[in-house]
């Protein structure tokens, strides 16, 4: 399955999923990243990561590893 | 009469601004006991006998982090009357998610909506009407940067206050509303009326906290409710809430929210597209953090620090109050007290305030822009294998000038393990009371040689991040690490007077704060070094500190620099490290000393070998700072406890690294010492902690990306 890690630069997806452990799962439904969320990757940061992702209107940015966590599939 | 109305709402979305309009300057910042998180609390300028408690901004009122746990706890203990909730209009939904929260406790809310402004130069509309009949409570349009709105928002809020309470708007639907309902059923009568509802949505989220008030027989049972709903809809309960919740979200702003046709980059996006560009992004960093450590230490913040202490203190202050006092027929010793003791320690502290001030508003200026959370984005990757933030590169490079700033910046820092870490290692950077030693030791026996001053930087540099790694291991003893998930906000404009008031505000905090303990502890050094254990008057040289300094000597040898007076100089480090070269010219009998001491350098070339003065130089750098900047560690890390095991790492560390180069340096010269044995074994110990597998899985992440 795809997560969020593997999405590129530009590309528009839809959350699928949300796994991890309770916190960072709140955490990330908190900030609009739930099953059925339209997000947008902006861009990747300088050094390879974290990620900036477009999310119910505003940015956001996330570590590659916790962008693992978001099952996706393409819009 | 008196009420008390909390403020909430995400962060970014102008509660700062909304609050300091409200409260005028009427405020008062102090901690959340047992935390590090501000509390911040002011009188409403509308009506003086209502005061207004800033909650810390959250996203949500989830049980995991400290500042959620302190707005939860506050609301849900019955202390506020009202709620004013500030929504961010251009951040509609996001925003409205804790709006629901709130609501379900059944208390009295206002939605200050803010930023509309923006939202109409776009060309969008929301109607506020609908928007606040959706909801269940009043809708205020405010602009907290404008102050419009201001009084509209304070009648709504105090009629809200005098009201009678009403029973939370059910605002889920279907399988879960019914669910919901029947926990109801079985926790009425087990729960305060008031929060009933809020307490079986709770039950339904799997609340941790809910288990400590609710019987848990009654909790077994409303929980096979949860698990029926669970397996019917096949997903956890707490994410079948958020959904909920964001499913009613999504269609009220749907029914309020009118986009105009418009479409394109805003300007907040054009700037990323430079500031967090794959090319630009590390030099306009660089860029940046020259500039603030440019003017704080080299021009503005260390002309006027240096006016302050010379010209003010040296020249004015001090000789002129010694004649007055003297000519008042004041007693030598009072005098001698007042003026050597108090004066020249709160000297000391008010000797630094130019360059605090310049710090504090260049640090406000970055936050309050948005480019805080640019830095943290860009430099994240690198600083958080070391246990540290992207953020923690402000302290760090603020800490050249003065560690104290430095310190109080780390509060910008979200996650509380690598605040903490960033608070204690930031005073490894050489600041510029350091920077008269440095010269002295470069002058004195290495005939000026700027390399000094070169590996003293990348020493503080490397030692930051090896501190980072071994604290990060310390599980459990910092805190918990939370997951990086970080809003990056729109730019705008600093406010002027946001910026004012809060370099205003902290300075002054830090001079109380700090200002006592330095007083106080600049009056014993003096104490100590005026007086001999009979307590009659002598010279520094026979005083109690001398004789500690004594004492103490053997602890140094090892290092290179057992002689008493390089001890005393250590000791006096602690109220300023200026200090060391004022004090080394005392026992040297010199009347006053140079910026960098040339008058005492053939001393201390006979007290110490160029390689032992390294040595010396180095555990001064990195040993506990000076008072002020242990105060500011006590104020971000919360309990003396904390900043005595901080201190007590900074002193270990210190001397370790001073015995090592010491030791080792013997070794290369020819001549190694029997001392080289323990040196080796602490360097070992030292190894062992830096490498160490760490217990915590979320930890692994360290020692993975730093082996490979």
């Amino acid at each position: 399955m795809r997560t969020l890690k593997d999405a590129e630069e530009g590309e528009r997806v839809k959350v699928i999923s949300v796994s991890g452990d309770r916190t960072l799962r709140r955490r990330l439904m908190d900030m609009g990243i739930l099953k059925g969320s339209d997000i947008q990757v902006v861009r990747v940061a300088p050094l390879g990561d974290p990620v900036e992702f477009l999310v119910r209107g505003y940015k956001l940015s996330l570590r590659k590893k916790d962008a693992e966590m978001v099952g996706i599939e393409a819009l | 009469m008196k009420k008390n109305i909390a403020l909430i709402g995400n962060p970014n979305s102008g509660k700062t601004t909304l609050f300091n309009a409200l409260t005028g300057g009427s405020q008062r910042v102090g901690n959340w006991p047992g935390v590090t998180v501000e509390k911040k609390e002011g009188r409403l300028r509308q009506a003086r006998e209502v005061t207004i408690t800033d909650l810390p901004g959250v996203y949500s009122l989830s049980p995991y982090t400290p500042e959620e746990e302190i707005s939860r706890r506050f609301l849900a203990e019955g202390n506020a009357d009202a709620v004013i909730n500030v929504v961010d209009a251009t951040n509609l939904e996001r925003n409205l998610i804790l709006t629901l929260q709130i609501l379900e406790m059944g208390l009295p809310v206002t939605v200050a909506l803010n930023m509309s402004d923006v939202v109409e130069k776009r060309g969008d509309t929301i109607d506020m009407k609908k928007l606040s009949e959706r909801l269940g409570c009043p809708v205020v349009k405010v602009s907290a940067l404008k102050r419009e709105g201001m009084g509209e928002l304070a009648a709504t809020v105090l009629e809200q206050a005098s009201s009678c309470p009403r029973p939370p708007k059910n605002l889920f639907r279907g399988e879960l509303s019914k669910a919901i309902s029947e926990i109801s059923g079985l926790l009425d009568g087990h729960v305060e009326k008031k929060l009933l509802y809020w307490y079986s949505v709770k039950v339904m989220e799997h609340d941790p906290h809910v288990r400590k008030t609710v019987p848990s027989s009654v909790l077994e049972r409303a929980s096979e409710t949860v698990r029926r709903l669970e397996e019917d809809l096949d997903d956890d309960g707490e994410a079948i809430v958020a959904a909920a919740r964001y499913e009613f979200v999504d269609s009220v702003v749907k029914g309020i929210y009118y986009r105009s046709k418009k479409d394109g980059k805003s300007v907040s996006d054009r700037i990323d597209e430079a500031v967090t560009n794959r090319w630009l992004a590390i030099p306009i960093f660089a860029a940046v953090m020259f500039i603030v450590y440019y003017l704080s230490v080299t021009s503005v913040g260390g002309y006027m620090s240096d006016w302050v202490n010379g010209t003010v203190f040296e020249e004015n202050v001090l000789p002129r109050t010694a004649e007055w006092l003297a000519g008042m027929g004041v007693e030598d010793w009072l005098v001698s007290l007042t003026v050597d003791g108090i004066i020249t320690g709160v000297g000391a502290v008010l000797g630094f305030l130019p360059q605090l001030l310049v710090l504090f508003l260049l640090l406000a200026l970055l936050e309050d822009s948005g480019y805080m959370a640019r830095i943290a984005f860009v430099m994240d990757r690198i600083l958080r294998r070391f246990g540290l933030s992207g953020k923690s590169f402000i302290p760090i490079i603020v800490g050249t000038g003065c560690a104290v700033p430095g310190i109080m910046a780390s509060r910008t820092i979200e996650d509380e393990r690598d605040r903490k870490i960033t608070a204690m290692t930031t005073s490894f950077m050489p600041c510029s009371a350091k920077l008269p030693v440095i010269a002295l030791i470069s002058g004195a026996l290495f005939g000026g040689s700027a390399w000094i001053a070169v590996s003293v930087y990348f020493i503080g540099v490397f030692s930051i991040l090896v501190s980072g790694v071994i604290l990060k291991k310390i599980r459990g003893a910092l805190g918990k690490a939370s997951p990086f998930v970080m809003e990056l906000p729109d730019y705008h404009m600093p406010s002027v007077r946001n910026v004012l008031l809060s370099m205003a505000d902290r300075t002054w905090h830090f001079v109380k704060k700090a200002g006592t303990i330095i007083v106080l502890a600049s009056g014993l050094i003096w104490l100590l070094t005026s007086y001999d254990w009979g307590l009659n008057s002598v010279d520094a040289g026979s005083s109690m500190l001398a004789s500690i300094g004594n004492a103490l000597s053997p602890v140094f040898s090892p290092l290179g620099w057992g002689d008493w007076r390089a001890v005393v100089g250590t000791l006096s480090g602690l109220v300023a490290k200026e200090n060391i070269l004022s004090t080394f010219g005392i026992l040297f009998g010199m009347e006053a000393v140079a910026e960098d001491g040339a008058e005492i350098w053939t001393y201390m070339a006979v007290i110490m070998t160029p390689l032992a003065g390294f040595s010396f130089l180095l555990f001064n750098m990195l040993c506990a700072p000076c008072f002020a900047a242990m105060g500011a560690m006590r104020r971000e890390l919360g309990s003396w406890k904390e900043t005595a095991f901080a201190v007590g790492y900074q002193c270990a560390f210190a001397y370790v690294v001073a015995l090592a180069v010491y030791q080792f340096g013997l070794v290369v010269q020819g001549t190694p010492s029997l001392w080289l044995i323990p040196a080796v074994t602490l360097v070992a110990v030292a190894g062992y902690l830096f490498l160490r597998s760490p217990r915590d899985k979320e930890e692994d992440e360290t020692l993975s990306e730093t082996v490979s």
